[in-house]
């Protein structure tokens, strides 16, 4: 028997799969394929203040072992997540880190304040705070792609959280120096990061010589962007092994298709996995991940999960 | 959300049929909860495909039990990668379904006369729902269209099942040369039909709506939009509907659909192969968009 349990800041959780926000829904849907209290945390769509339609279609592309997407953040609005999809998470014991933006700070602000003040919110055992979103008031530009922005939405959010909330930053893999922006998260309250959002990307048919993507780019994700997500954890988890940033829970995202999968980003430095794309190849798969994880730490002789968080930190060879 | 089930099919029998494969897959418990309309996502390429997405079929017919168990048959027109590898596959090859997926076309309570429209492949799932119309006292009558005679599928079954049958073609291959839309005004004339029943391409759906709002028939689509997972986990099948309150929202078409009300889809947003949201949806974009 492995000890599957991972703890990332105050989030103890019994095993350390997730669903990927945007890649689950709210749960229902996974549900009549497993009891979705059976993962780790149950990662739900990012929600903003107001409903919100998204763009128009079509909205994906299959590219090589992934796909874009540009659903435009699609959301019926927090005080309708509040009022029906959180207490229906809770009604079946699951564990629910809520993923939440904005267009502005203040809104990531408003957001955070009404989840908090929701009667569902002890089925709440985190935030997840996707910074990978468009800032209207910087012509759009991603938060996550300004250590600046970046660290303004997580103190404010940090403050209308209550305290001992665990808050992980979401960040895109999309800048020159991701160690940066991890810092500023980190700096303004941030428990830990979520690593990493889709990469900016864009098909054209060739038939038609056109964008495929109505809203022309969209988000690539996919086991062909797993080497960008080892890679993001790693150079994180080396700065802070280095000292150059504090140490915080990593929560490894991007690719992850199979127990094997998931491991890499555990070696890597993420003490906790979140499944996404594969989700639509296979509605078990992030239940399916859990086993096979399990049984990846019991081959490499681990009694506990924990041992591997890391580990090929440990085992690179020196030059 | 209605029951479904993910299983390990295998496929048992595959032919040819016109431009397409009629393809019969052993898939316990799937046949159990079908309904006429519902579709099945099948994965495609094996265990390690670089492509990741479900591809979705109507259902044509589904058979509870069977010298197998329970299969289920589709028709695929071979398209891109995923539809290519599935034509591809010979009897006892494996195939992951997950089904049924999405609402059925709803029956009328009454025995109207009703119209059944299919475009190309899109009538694939027409005939047992005119056997369940009929077995409700419905007169029901078909009317199959395609670009050519190997683009229809099902005439001959149509003959056998329907109280009538109009087939066309745009080249005049099979049948009267035209649209369905060019025939479908006399046969709702001449049936008095309640309810017309369409599947096909979305401009052949946005007619079909037309037609029968002119008539006085209630239009019942099954629309198809690109999905990803088929589940309603994605968002990417969206297309923007009205509801009772008069509201439109972009609704997902795998679980809120695929068969829609004609009269409550907004056919306007649709133009040059993409679907706008139009301004007066719940949570549209304001200028600049989202
Ligand atoms: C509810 C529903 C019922 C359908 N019934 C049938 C049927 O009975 N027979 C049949 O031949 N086809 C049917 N289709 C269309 C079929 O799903 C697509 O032709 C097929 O997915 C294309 O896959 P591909 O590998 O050939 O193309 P690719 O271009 O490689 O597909 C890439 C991706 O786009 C999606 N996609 C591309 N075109 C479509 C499309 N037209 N509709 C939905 N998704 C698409 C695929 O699922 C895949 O995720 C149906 C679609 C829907 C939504
Ligand atoms: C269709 C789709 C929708 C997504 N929506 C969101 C979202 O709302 N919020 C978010 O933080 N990430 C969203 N993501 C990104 C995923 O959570 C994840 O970070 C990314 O897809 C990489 O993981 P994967 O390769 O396992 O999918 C979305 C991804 C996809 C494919
Ligand atoms: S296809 Fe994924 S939500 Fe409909």
């Amino acid at each position: 028997m492995v000890d599957m349990s991972t703890a990332l800041a105050s989030m103890v959780l019994p095993n350390p799969v997730m669903t990927a926000s945007g890649c689950a829904a709210n749960g229902h849907e996974l549900h009549r394929f497993f009891p979705v209290s059976e993962l780790g945390a149950f990662v739900t769509k990012t929600v903003m203040a107001a409903p919100r339609s998204g763009r128009g279609t079509p909205r994906m592309a299959e590219t090589a072992s992934g796909m874009l997407n540009s659903i435009g953040l699609q959301g019926p609005g927090i005080d309708a997540f509040a009022k029906e999809d959180l207490p229906w998470l809770g009604s079946v014991g699951a564990r629910a880190l809520v993923s939440i933006a904005g267009t502005t700070a203040e809104e990531f602000a408003d957001v955070a304040e009404r989840l908090a003040s929701s009667p569902a919110y002890d089925a709440v055992v985190g935030v997840e705070v996707n910074i990978s979103c468009p800032n209207v008031a910087n012509r759009g530009l991603v938060f996550a792609c300004d250590p600046v922005s970046s660290e303004r939405v997580v103190r404010l959010v940090r403050e209308r959280l209550p305290e001992g909330t665990p808050m992980f930053a979401k960040l895109t893999p999309d800048v020159t120096d991701i160690v940066s922006v991890a810092a500023a998260a980190l700096r303004a309250g941030a428990d830990g990061l979520t690593m990493i959002n889709t990469l900016l990307g864009m098909a054209i048919d060739t038939d038609l010589l056109r964008p495929q993507l109505a809203g022309v780019t969209g988000g690539l994700s996919g086991p062909a962007i797993r080497p960008v997500a080892v890679r993001a954890l790693w150079e994180v988890t080396a700065a802070m092994r280095e000292g150059r940033l504090p140490t915080a829970p990593l929560i490894g995202v991007g690719g992850v298709r199979t127990g094997r999968d998931a491991l890499e980003l555990v070696a890597a430095g993420a003490s906790a996995v979140q499944v996404g794309t594969a989700t639509f190849h296979d509605p078990s798969r992030p239940r399916r991940v859990v086993d096979e994880l399990e049984a990846e730490v019991a081959r490499h002789g681990f009694g506990r999960f924990t041992d591997a968080v890391g580990i090929a930190h440990d085992r690179t060879a020196r030059p | 959300m209605s029951g479904v089930v993910q299983v390990a099919g295998e496929l048992i029998a595959t032919r040819r049929a016109g431009a397409y494969h009629h393809l019969t897959i052993v898939s316990p418990g799937v046949a159990e909860l079908a309904r006429p309309g519902q579709f099945v996502a099948l994965a495609v390429g094996g265990a390690t495909s670089a492509n990741l997405l479900r591809r979705c079929f109507s259902i044509h017919r589904a058979k509870p039990s069977g010298t197998y168990g329970g299969t289920v048959d589709v028709v695929v027109a071979a398209h891109g990668a995923g539809t290519t590898w599935l034509t591809g596959l010979r009897p006892h090859d494996p195939v992951d379904v997950v089904g049924p997926l999405g609402r059925p076309f709803p029956l009328p309570a009454d025995a109207v006369p009703c119209v059944l429209v299919g475009g190309g492949y899109g009538s694939a799932p027409l005939f047992w729902l005119a056997e369940a119309l009929q077995a409700r006292g419905c007169q029901v009558e078909m009317v199959l269209g395609a670009a050519s005679d190997d683009r229809l599928f099902g005439v001959v079954e149509a003959r056998r099942t329907a109280d009538g049958v109009v087939v066309t073609t745009d080249d005049g291959s099979a049948g009267r040369r035209g649209w369905v839309s060019d025939v479908l005004g006399d046969v709702l004339d001449r049936t008095g039909a309640g309810v017309v029943y369409g599947c096909g391409p979305m401009a052949m759906l946005r007619s079909v709506t037309e037609i029968a709002d002119a008539h006085g028939a209630v239009a019942q689509v099954a629309v198809e939009e690109s999905m990803a997972c088929g589940v309603g986990v994605c968002m990417t099948c969206v297309l923007p509907v009205t509801g009772n309150d008069g509201v439109t929202r972009m609704v997902r078409s795998c679980v809120e659909g695929p068969v829609f009300r004609g009269d409550r889809v907004r056919w306007d947003a649709f133009a040059d192969g993409v679907c706008r949201v139009p301004a007066d949806t719940l949570g549209a974009p304001s200028a600049g968009g989202h």
